[in-house]
């Protein structure tokens, strides 16, 4: 479905994509996980949110569980949090504790 | 891989994917046939533009930024620079920092795009090819929408949506202003750029008069009757500007019909208001060059893939920002990062010959209603139906029953994220 819509919006990409493998789902071939680039808006290294490049992978999902589920107080990330699944947090959690944009 | 064959699947593919096909893998920088690494080309270095073309060269891509400008002059904040709260230094930014990561700034006004023959045409006569062309041109204003708000009465009446020497004008108007003096303050129907803008600005302004001049007044004409963080704002309205602010939605006659910058009128169906200063904000499209390069439809703005932010329109051609229809994101500088980062992930998979991947975006719009009192909106996005959507669930405004404490937090938070994006985007 997601290909389908896809194929009518970008022709060129279409045809590309019954010449070349199908895209998986995830963070692949070191690309960053869906939601991972608009973090570092606020969190970038040297910014006074909680930069989150190279910190500990358990760490960083864990505060979005709990953010996600109201656990840990917070003014916007609960929001935020809301629109990750534990996987997709998990994945962004992996991207940047291996240093993110930076690596 | 022969040239022919390139070639034959050149007519099949169109020239992006050929020019992927030709590349022996995904190390971008490698040359490619003919000795040619793909060429993106990138208009406007706004919040949009200049991250995507830092985001691009990180990517190893051949960037040609093109901005009109030597300066940035930032909107974010240019509310507070309106009241005194901020000097319009910190609204500016240069480009040497991004010129430093090795992608190549052209300073001049991209006047034509030739979508089939793919080149940039720029005032001089100079053309730039291009395998991907990114726009992000932001906004034009319509100086035809509203009658008698034209391109001289800019001068008298500021809008002050582009940041810069219109935002310098509103505030000598207003610190000139006398005592007892009416602002009038007009906000468009949607779409338009930062929808809460409006509402920040009228706030700033009754905070202005309050401590300034309090026997001053400031009415805002609104042409719709419902706008981003409403309950929010007009709780704090009630709290602290009673007798700066009159708020008239479009169902008491908010709607500008008509205004006389001679007279300093501005004219609704239902009355007619005599200014000491007025600050109109007029309906908005997207940056002219969209149009040029027809990737513009009907309503002005720009309709995209909300995987690639490819247009709809007009193939190779991607469009971010404000000049793009991004369904439920809002115009904002955070949401123009946020595609920017996304848009040139998907040029350079496309480059490369891979599939992108589908995205999430983030969003998340401050507002300050008083110094030291923030209030925000957040959403998270995804592709539904080929539009951006809010993901169900994730995010909405700040909660309305809030301490101050809080609010002191988000005011905090506003002023990090500034320093922190613009950073990002700038360098
Ligand atoms: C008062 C106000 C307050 C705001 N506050 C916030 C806020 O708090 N948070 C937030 O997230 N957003 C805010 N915004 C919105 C934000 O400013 C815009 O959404 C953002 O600037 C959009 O980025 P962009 O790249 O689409 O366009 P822009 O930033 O406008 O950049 C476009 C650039 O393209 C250049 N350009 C255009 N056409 C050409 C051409 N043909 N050739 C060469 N160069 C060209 C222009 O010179 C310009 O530099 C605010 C806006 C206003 C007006």
């Amino acid at each position: 479905m997601r290909l389908a819509a896809r194929v009518r919006a970008v022709p060129a990409l279409s045809a590309l994509a019954l010449l070349l493998a199908p895209a998986p789902t995830g963070a692949t071939e070191g690309r960053p996980p869906p939601g991972a680039t608009s973090c570092t808006g606020c969190h970038a290294t040297g910014a006074a949110m909680q930069p989150i490049s190279g910190r500990p992978a358990p760490e960083i999902a864990a505060a979005l569980a709990e953010y996600r589920s109201g656990a840990r107080p917070a003014t916007v990330m609960n929001r935020i949090a809301k629109g990750f699944t534990e996987a997709e947090s998990q994945a962004i959690a992996a991207y940047f504790a291996q240093g993110g944009p930076e690596r | 891989m022969s040239r022919r064959l390139v070639q034959t699947r050149r007519s099949l593919l169109g020239n992006a994917a050929s020019a992927a096909l030709a590349l022996a893998g995904p190390g971008l920088a490698r040359p490619a046939l003919a000795g040619t690494a793909p060429r993106v080309v990138v208009i406007g270095g706004g919040f949009g533009g200049a991250t995507a073309a830092r985001a691009l060269r990180q990517g190893g891509v051949d960037v040609t930024l093109v901005e009109a400008s030597g300066t940035y002059v930032s909107c974010p904040f240019s509310n507070e620079v309106i009241v005194g709260l901020q000097p319009l230094s910190a609204q500016r930014f240069g480009y040497d920092n991004l010129t430093r990561t090795g992608l190549t700034r052209v300073q001049a006004n991209a006047t034509g795009v030739d979508p089939s023959g793919r080149r940039v045409t720029l005032a001089d006569g100079t053309t730039l090819p291009y395998d991907r062309l990114v726009l992000s041109p932001g906004i034009d204003l319509r100086l035809d929408a509203v009658p008698g708000y034209g391109a001289e009465a800019v001068a008298a009446m500021p809008h002050a949506w582009k940041a810069g020497e219109q935002t310098a004008l509103l505030a000598r108007q207003l610190e000139a202003m006398p005592e007892g003096g009416t602002v009038v303050l007009s906000a468009p129907a949607n779409p338009y750029r930062c929808p809460p803008g409006p509402y920040e600005r009228a706030s700033l302004i009754a905070h202005f008069l309050k401590t300034r001049k309090p026997r001053a007044k400031l009415i805002l004409l609104d042409a719709k009757d419902t706008f981003s963080k409403q309950r929010l704002f007009q709780s704090a309205w009630a709290a602290l500007y009673p007798d700066q602010l009159e708020y008239v939605p479009l169902a008491s006659g908010g709607q500008v019909t008509a205004v006389e910058p001679a007279a300093m009128t501005v004219r609704t169906d239902f009355s007619e208001y005599k200014a000491d200063v007025a600050c109109i904000i007029p309906p908005q499209r997207a940056g002219r060059i969209a149009a040029i390069a027809g990737a513009a439809d009907r309503s002005g703005w720009c309709p995209i893939d909300p995987v690639t932010f490819e247009s709809k329109l007009v193939p190779g051609i991607h469009v971010i920002g404000d000049a793009a229809i991004a369904g439920a994101m809002p115009k904002s500088a955070f949401s123009a990062n946020a595609q920017a980062k996304v848009c040139a992930q998907a040029v350079i998979d496309l480059l490369a010959g891979r599939a992108p991947e589908e995205p999430k975006l983030i969003n998340t719009c401050y507002s300050l209603v008083a110094p030291g009192y923030g209030i925000s909106i957040a959403g998270v996005f995804h592709p539904v139906n080929g539009l951006l959507a809010d993901v169900e669930g994730a995010g909405g405004i700040s909660p309305v029953d809030a301490p101050a404490s809080v609010r002191e937090q988000e005011a905090v938070y506003a002023a990090d994220w500034y320093r922190t994006i613009t950073r990002e985007v700038f360098g």
